[in-house]
């Protein structure tokens, strides 16, 4: 067994056929994870007990003739902002170096429900926040692709592993584009579901109106298949949606896309990196040959989604990483002296340059005399950014666009620009804004053999239709 | 300048957060770029468009019953913290005789 280019599928029927148990394909996922490791830093640390039990457990349902569930043996890795029981959880911050949770995600045990081994966390941004995976208090991540180029992030790692080959599919989190960005610079398969899709119940929360936990995978088939078992309604996180979860493999199979109506927003060709949109223009010529319609379209509100999500992202960070204060999550500063000076020695001395950005961002819009300046003023734009996509969403039924204006760029080479690495994320935060399924798909490669993804954007809970438009482009583009 | 030292210090001061001499500069510099580009947001007529808070649905009420459950033991709970002793949270002395 191969277990750098295996699909889910194939595991499934490797099982069956008894070619392989789900323990000696754990121990393997294990042993080459291990030993790739060093070359991208992608992994954190490895869950090998939890894997091999889980591994262990898929043998003994298969041995009783039980359904092992639909990710039965899948080595799995996690992004390490998504909690795990028993298992080290840092937010690649030296805040949560030795944290250890004492409860598991929903999506975590969903996804073991289903059968899937866990063996890692994956490195990332430090507390998810940036574009890059620089910002990781335990160093940054290669991109297997080209390993003097950044990975992407913040869910660098989790696109890392996939790419190469040290895990199966893996689970990121996605706030401003941190799934679908990295997923274009490593050539592999993002997925940011709708808003509330997802539980978020054990996803460390960054900024909770804009939080998603989604899949990454080396093909559409899986990626689908590894959102089918972590979706729905969870009693544990309120904003998760009641919504029945349709059947996205059938949704594949029903694949013809002829008269499937695309938009391209025309904001988003404008000031595109010459190659980058030279290969986003062959995938539209693919699509075209499928059969879809495709139209130019407006989404007006595009030039100001940037200051918005910086604005309300921020704002919800400043609360949210209030908690980490020397009381509850392991890390105090040794500095003596009166609560409040502990607060403040513990904060400036275990949170890193970004993550300190972002607090005193948000908490400068959400004080006293800027708040409805900033923050309300935000979320008025926010509202018209989602209504862009609602007046498109009546004419198209997808909506398609980059997903970075530039690919993979080199380690260290936009460390000292927070404005423009900010900026960059204009292609993936409206989505998120609006709170709409959008996913990054292998699209091409440059002149340099760079990955270049493309976005495919759908209506509320239409996975379904993003999955069949993202399958048959897959299909036709090998 | 949008943003001078001092706001940085008095910001920092309520985010409880320390900052180096040096990362005041800098703060200053870059929160100063940054809310300079924020600043477009008012070039946008928003009059009559309510503020989103977050992303709903209809048909869900949002909240589950309200029945007892487990819960997770005191144990577990203080098992992370900086610092703890017989089932509490311990911070430095807060009330001087």
């Amino acid at each position: 067994m191969n277990v750098a280019t295996l699909t889910i599928s194939e595991i499934q029927t490797g099982l069956r056929e008894k070619k392989f148990t789900a323990q000696e394909l754990c121990a393997e996922a294990l042993r080459f994870a291990e030993a790739e490791n060093p070359k991208t830093n992608a992994y954190l640390h490895f869950s090998t007990e939890r894997a091999q039990a889980a591994a262990r457990a898929v043998d003994e349902k298969l041995a009783r003739g039980e359904d092992p569930g639909p990710l039965a043996g899948v080595p799995v890795a996690v992004k390490d902002v998504i909690v795990t029981k028993g298992v080290r959880t840092t937010c690649a911050s030296k805040m949560l170096e030795t944290y250890v949770p004492p409860y598991d995600a929903t999506a975590v045990i969903k996804l073991e429900q289903a059968g899937g081994v866990i063996i890692g966390k994956t490195n990332c941004d430090e507390f998810a926040m940036g574009s890059s995976n620089e910002n990781s208090a335990f160093g940054a991540v290669r991109n297997p692709v080209a390993l003097d180029r950044v990975p992407g992030g913040s869910s660098g790692g989790s696109a890392a592993v996939v790419a190469q080959g040290t895990a199966v599919v893996s689970l990121g989190s996605d706030t401003g584009g941190s799934i679908r960005q990295p997923a274009s610079f490593c050539g592999v398969v993002g997925v940011t579901p709708t808003y509330g899709r997802v539980s978020r119940y054990g996803l460390v929360a960054f900024a909770s109106s804009l939080d998603h936990i989604g899949p990454f995978a080396r093909n559409v088939n899986d990626a689908a298949t590894l959102l089918q078992a972590i979706a729905g309604r969870d009693p544990m996180d309120s904003t998760s949606a009641p919504a029945p979860v349709p059947d996205y493999a059938a949704a594949m199979k029903a694949g013809d896309v002829r008269g499937m109506k695309i938009g391209l927003p025309k904001e988003y060709f404008e000031g595109l990196a010459s190659e980058t949109g030279d290969v986003i223009a062959r995938g539209i010529e693919g699509l075209k040959k499928l059969g879809c319609d495709v139209r130019e379209i407006s989404l007006p509100t595009t030039k100001y989604a940037v200051p918005c999500y910086y604005v309300i992202s921020s704002a919800e960070a400043s609360s949210n990483l209030a908690r980490y204060d020397g009381v509850r999550y392991t890390r105090r500063s040794a500095e003596a002296g009166s609560l409040i000076d502990m607060y403040k020695a513990t904060r400036g001395e275990f949170f890193g340059a970004e993550c300190k950005r972002r607090i005193m961002l948000g908490t400068y819009v959400l004080s006293h005399g800027y708040y409805d300046a900033y923050y309300i003023k935000a979320q008025r734009v926010r509202h018209l950014v989602a209504q862009d996509f609602s007046k498109a969403f009546e004419n198209v039924d997808a909506v398609v666009a980059p997903v970075s204006p530039f690919p993979a760029f080199k380690l260290g080479e936009k460390l000292n620009d927070p404005l423009q690495t900010y900026l960059s994320d204009i292609y993936t935060i409206t989505g998120d804004l609006a709170g709409i399924p959008c996913m990054s798909v292998p699209c091409g490669k440059t002149n340099d053999g760079l990955p270049v993804g493309m976005q495919i954007l759908t209506n509320h809970f239409r996975e379904d239709t993003m999955f069949r438009l993202a399958h048959a482009f897959e299909q036709s583009n090998q | 300048m949008k943003i001078t030292e001092q706001q940085v210090r008095y910001v920092a001061d309520l985010a409880n957060l320390k900052l180096t001499t040096d990362e005041v500069a800098r703060m200053a510099r870059e929160m100063d770029e940054i809310l300079s580009h924020i600043d477009q947001l008012s070039e946008l007529d928003t009059t009559g468009v309510e503020p989103m808070a977050q992303v709903l649905y209809p048909g869900g009420d949002g909240l589950r019953d309200d029945v007892e459950g487990a819960t997770l033991p005191n144990a577990e709970v203080t098992a992370n913290a900086a610092a703890a002793g017989a089932g509490f949270f311990k911070v430095p002395r807060v009330i001087e005789r």
